[in-house]
């Protein structure tokens, strides 16, 4: 996407705007310290002695910088009676979110070239009622899931959960790729059937590479929904191939009369590391994604 | 990259895990548990220890959270799925709701070969059978009615451990004055229910608990003397810090340890965490029955599921075998703080409160004034005991009239039944 | 725009008729089965005496007469009102107002930008812990006042019972403002800058341009917003559970924590079942017109 060419609207001209311009920061500045508190007391205690975190406060910094705790998380910090720390589970959340994402974006991506650029009879109410999927709450559905799950002999599996995943994130990647795919002219599309072009040559040739934004937006989404997803990985899953999330609940619970804050911080910032990577990184192209189009719905 | 083709290879599925475990002599279990802190982590490693000595595959399943109310979830999407664990950690009337289901397997004959009937109070033996057979094998037995209570704080305003109600609530009082945190507590809805219960039988004694929180009977629900359990427990809510709420109970039991509060009111399990920090029973820590001269009863056991696979009926039985018997009895229970299910183990390395709590317990059995714990789910039916602490945590929390209280409880209670 | 007149003239494969549809079917037939099959079990578990188990008698309305009698799902209603309400109407002020200040030539923008978002990023599985502690007076933001030295500084909504569902409320702002954030600023940056250019010249002030000319050409803006958010509102789970368990007492559940209570702790699925029947009818009053207003449009 272009950036934004003109000049905002408040513009340091004179006074008055100046200071228009030191609240506006004030604002702003204000909002940061609200959104990055939990992360802050996360990483600062994560990094202290017990003992300093014990006699300090929540904030202050710490003073002797340790890695022990994070060291202790990742590797040998008892999750039950097994303590290998959050390594092995952290492995079993790849496992799964890799083919999950992968599947259902592909899936999306191909439904929403369909459903915009082939509409046929229907094309409209079949849409809708995919759609919908997005909107159930997911408690309801964990006994009939888990009974299927049973009947595939996927119950507590890597791939019955990422069929689980990849069937419920169908729903919002399809809507991604439709938005993005109704944003784009249909002339490109028309002009290539003209020259004969099939189905997939059209997407293959065509549409797939024009969509970028729309991907990125996509596995944004699903790569996040998925990595954090706790009630599936709850139910679905068997102790050794607990998704991180699961594991992380289990490791902050495990307390052995004092509870060691410092390790369950460390615990939860491994845990959020892949997702938050993945934002920092993909952010800026997540915002040009949504405005490419997933937002005209 | 080896961690990750492991947890690939895992993928295919119990078909697969059980073709690969088979070569073991000793069976493969998958045991589903949420002892996770503490005294019980350390008591569960022991069991999987014992079991690996015989050769076992142990695979564990720890699911913490909630006092299991998140294993839970996980245990009926693996019995829908036809994917039970092997054995899995419930107790009391849960036993009986399972079996109902058809979902438990019968370990009858190791239970006749070992002759558990002739080892285990009466009372317990019962609750582990299914229509006369043994269907669950009790590791301990713990008392919920128990007094916690840090000598040097008492000794600061001058008290001695409480034997009544208005005992406890003088001493309360002069530690609020003195500025100390008279009661930790930890505000879940399950540790609400403990302290309502040790309240109810030290106000009604063991008939009126009996009545009112086992056979669930209207006049006992409605008595007077239940108001008055409720207005103990407003006293009490006076006698918590401001941070209790959602605290766990293990950090409540630090706080008695760490002198920031005088007393907890909770099961032996607590000791545990005082042992595992190294605290010394009669010299670091106070533990005293609390009021009321009877016993309430709480059991952990593990329940056999119905599973496929020789491997894992072998693994069933060699558990079941094991839990029983004494030498494991006596390892798990020094860690958990509890005494054995086992009634002919000798208590020779336990500690003077889990022999005075084997006393109690030869005492209350004989007087009849031994009743199961309602908080703990020994006494009645999950939705049953759901709408009990739905009912005693929202009056601890907010600011209900006890009267109003006893009404909601009597109205919920029918609806549940 | 459906199937334009250019078909009609083109030499469209034969193959080309039937393969969109069969591309189509897969995900269709797994919707179909896992959400409409599985919401019918629902619907029907909802009029049986399902206790620990399903169990597949018929039973008539006997949950669902029970669930009204039960005060606790009223108080999850009222709490879902409450939350609700509070959670759309501020992330959509701090959303709305964080695009246009961000809107502003900002130099700091993209990292301005990565903060305000990334709070999306993280499951309340993991920023629970970091929450409950800086709400806690006795280790938290109270704490910190204190020793800082302003003594009298009260903050203990979490634990008071009639202000700890505001808690959960500046918890679900944190996470989810940020995308609304996106969602405008996507919106501001799509809008064409002639519009304020010739607001400008005429004469418009800031606010009059945005309140009166920019926002109002977001409207779709508005509703996807708006949808994204009831529904993250309705199924808030995560949120309750890591931070309060519907704590203290029951006075923050809300009818997802209820619905998994009593399906999962209680041994009461037909009960569970009508809650969840009830949300559903409740996502479904607010999604189907949005829905249909949507794909008319579409159409177009």
């Amino acid at each position: 996407m272009r950036e934004r060419q003109v000049h905002g609207i408040v513009r340091p001209k004179n006074a008055a705007s100046t200071a228009l311009r030191l609240i506006l920061f004030a604002v702003l500045g204000l909002f940061v310290l609200y959104y990055l508190m939990p992360l802050i007391v996360m990483v600062v205690t994560a990094l202290k002695p017990l003992e300093e975190i014990r006699t300090g406060t929540l904030l202050s910094l710490p003073r002797d910088i340790t890695f022990e705790p994070t060291l202790r998380a990742w590797n040998s910090a008892c999750v039950g009676v097994r303590c290998e720390g959050l390594k092995p589970y952290v492995w079993n959340s790849i496992a799964m979110v890799i083919p999950a994402v992968v599947l259902s974006t592909m899936l999306g991506a191909i439904n929403g070239y369909a459903l915009t650029k082939w509409r046929f009879r229907g094309a409209a109410i079949i849409f809708g009622l995919m759609l919908f999927g997005a909107f159930i709450p997911f408690q309801v559905v964990l006994l009939p899931m888990a009974r299927t799950l049973g009947a595939m002999g996927l119950a507590g599996t890597v791939p019955g959960l990422v069929l689980v995943h990849t069937v419920y994130g169908l729903a919002f990647t399809t809507l991604f790729f439709r938005n993005f795919f109704i944003s784009v002219s249909d002339g490109i599309v028309q002009a290539a059937k003209v020259d004969g072009a099939g189905f997939f040559g059209i997407f293959f040739r065509i549409v797939l590479p024009m969509s970028p934004p729309a991907i990125v937006v996509t596995v944004i989404w699903q790569f996040t929904q998925i990595w954090n997803d706790f009630l599936f990985g709850i139910a679905f899953t068997v102790g050794d191939s607990n998704p991180v999330t699961v594991a992380l609940n289990n490791l902050v619970a495990s307390s052995t009369g004092v509870k060691e804050y410092n390790v369950d911080m460390s615990a939860a910032i491994i845990a959020a590391i892949p997702t938050l990577i993945v934002y920092v990184f993909a952010g800026k192209y997540f915002i040009r994604g949504l405005s490419a189009g997933a937002v005209k719905g | 990259m080896t961690r990750f083709r492991k947890g690939t290879a895992l993928a295919f599925g119990l078909g697969l895990l059980m073709a690969s475990t088979a070569a073991h002599a000793g069976g493969t279990v998958e045991v589903l548990h949420w002892w996770t802190s503490g005294g019980e982590a350390k008591a569960v490693g022991e069991l999987k220890k014992s079991f690996e000595a015989q050769d076992g595959t142990w695979i564990d399943s720890p699911i913490a959270g909630g006092g299991g109310d998140a294993a839970m979830t996980a245990l009926r999407a693996r019995v829908v799925a036809g994917n039970p664990p092997t054995a899995v950690q419930l107790k009391g009337p849960g036993i009986q709701e399972w079996a109902n289901e058809g979902a438990v397997a019968d370990i009858d004959d190791v239970a006749k070969a070992e002759d558990w009937d002739g080892v285990l109070p009466p009372v317990l033996a019962e609750i582990m059978k299914y229509d006369g057979k043994y269907v669950a094998a009790p590791v301990n037995i713990h008392r919920v009615d128990w007094l916690w209570a840090n000598p040097e704080v008492l000794a600061k305003v001058d008290a001695d451990v409480p034997t009544t109600w208005d005992e406890f609530n003088a001493t309360a009082e002069k530690l609020k004055a003195a500025g100390i945190t008279p009661l930790a507590h930890g505000g879940q809805p399950w540790q609400d229910a403990t302290v309502f219960e040790v309240v109810a039988l030290g106000l009604g004694g063991a008939d009126f608990y009996r009545k009112a929180l086992v056979d669930l009977d209207m006049e006992a629900l409605q008595s007077d003397t239940m108001v008055k359990v409720f207005d103990q427990m407003r006293t009490l809510r006076g006698y918590v810090d401001p941070g209790f709420s959602g605290r766990d109970w293990n950090l409540a039991t630090s706080m008695v340890m760490n002198g920031e509060a005088a007393f907890q009111i909770m099961g032996d399990w607590a000791k545990g965490e005082f042992l595992a920090a190294g605290k010394v029973p009669g010299e670091d820590f106070l533990c005293a029955p609390a009021p009321g001269n009877a016993f309430i009863l709480n059991s952990d056991s593990f329940v056999m599921f119905k599973v496929l696979g020789a491997d894992r009926v072998e693994g069933q039985k060699v558990l079941a075998s094991l839990i029983m018997s004494p030498g494991f009895q006596e390892t798990f229970n020094l860690a958990k703080g509890s005494i054995p299910a086992r009634i002919d183990v000798a208590l020779d390395k336990f500690d003077d409160c889990a022999k005075r709590s084997h006393e109690d317990l030869t005492a209350a059995t004989a007087s009849a004034s031994l009743v199961p714990s309602m908080a703990h789910e020994m006494a009645v039916p999950r939705s049953v005991r759901g709408e009990f602490l739905d009912v005693v945590t929202e009056h601890f929390n907010s600011d209900m009239s006890s009267q109003e209280a006893v009404d909601r409880l009597v109205a919920a209670i029918q609806r549940a039944m | 725009m459906a199937r334009t007149p250019a078909n009609l003239f083109m030499r469209v494969r034969r193959v080309d008729l039937w393969l969109p549809k069969l591309v189509v079917a897969p995900s269709f037939a797994l919707s179909l089965f896992f959400v409409y099959g599985f919401i019918a079990w629902t619907i029907y578990i909802s009029f049986t005496r399902s206790g620990i188990m399903p169990r597949y008698e018929f039973a008539g309305l006997i949950q669902y007469i029970r669930l009204w009698e039960t005060p606790r799902w009223y108080v999850a209603l009222q709490n879902l009102v409450v939350f609700g309400v509070l959670f759309m109407a501020i992330c959509m002020a701090i959303g709305i107002l964080l695009a246009i200040l961000l809107d502003q030539r900002i130099r700091a923008e993209g990292v301005l930008r990565t903060i305000y978002l990334y709070p999306m990023a993280l499951s309340f599985i993991v920023t629970g812990t970091a929450w409950k502690w800086i709400l806690n007076p006795t280790l938290g933001i109270e704490k910190l006042m204190h020793d800082i030295g302003w003594e009298s500084f009260q903050f203990d909504w979490l634990v008071d019972r009639d202000m700890a569902i505001y808690t959960i409320v500046i918890a679900g702002v944190w996470q989810s403002s940020g995308y609304v954030m996106a969602l405008f600023l996507a919106g501001l940056r799509s809008i064409d800058d002639e519009i304020i250019k010739a607001a400008a010249i005429d004469g418009a002030g800031p606010i009059r341009t945005y309140v009166g000319i920019v926002l109002p050409m977001l409207r779709p803006v508005f509703l996807s917003a708006f949808i994204t958010l009831m529904h993250l509102a309705i199924k808030s789970y995560d949120l309750v559970v890591a931070l309060t368990a519907g704590g203290p007492g029951i006075a923050t559940d809300v009818p997802a924590t209820f619905m998994y209570s009593y399906a999962f702790q209680r041994s009461e699925l037909g009960l569970a079942a009508a809650s969840a029947v009830m949300m559903l009818i409740t996502v479904m009053a607010v999604v189907v017109p949005y829905l249909y207003s949507e794909l008319r449009a579409g159409r177009k």
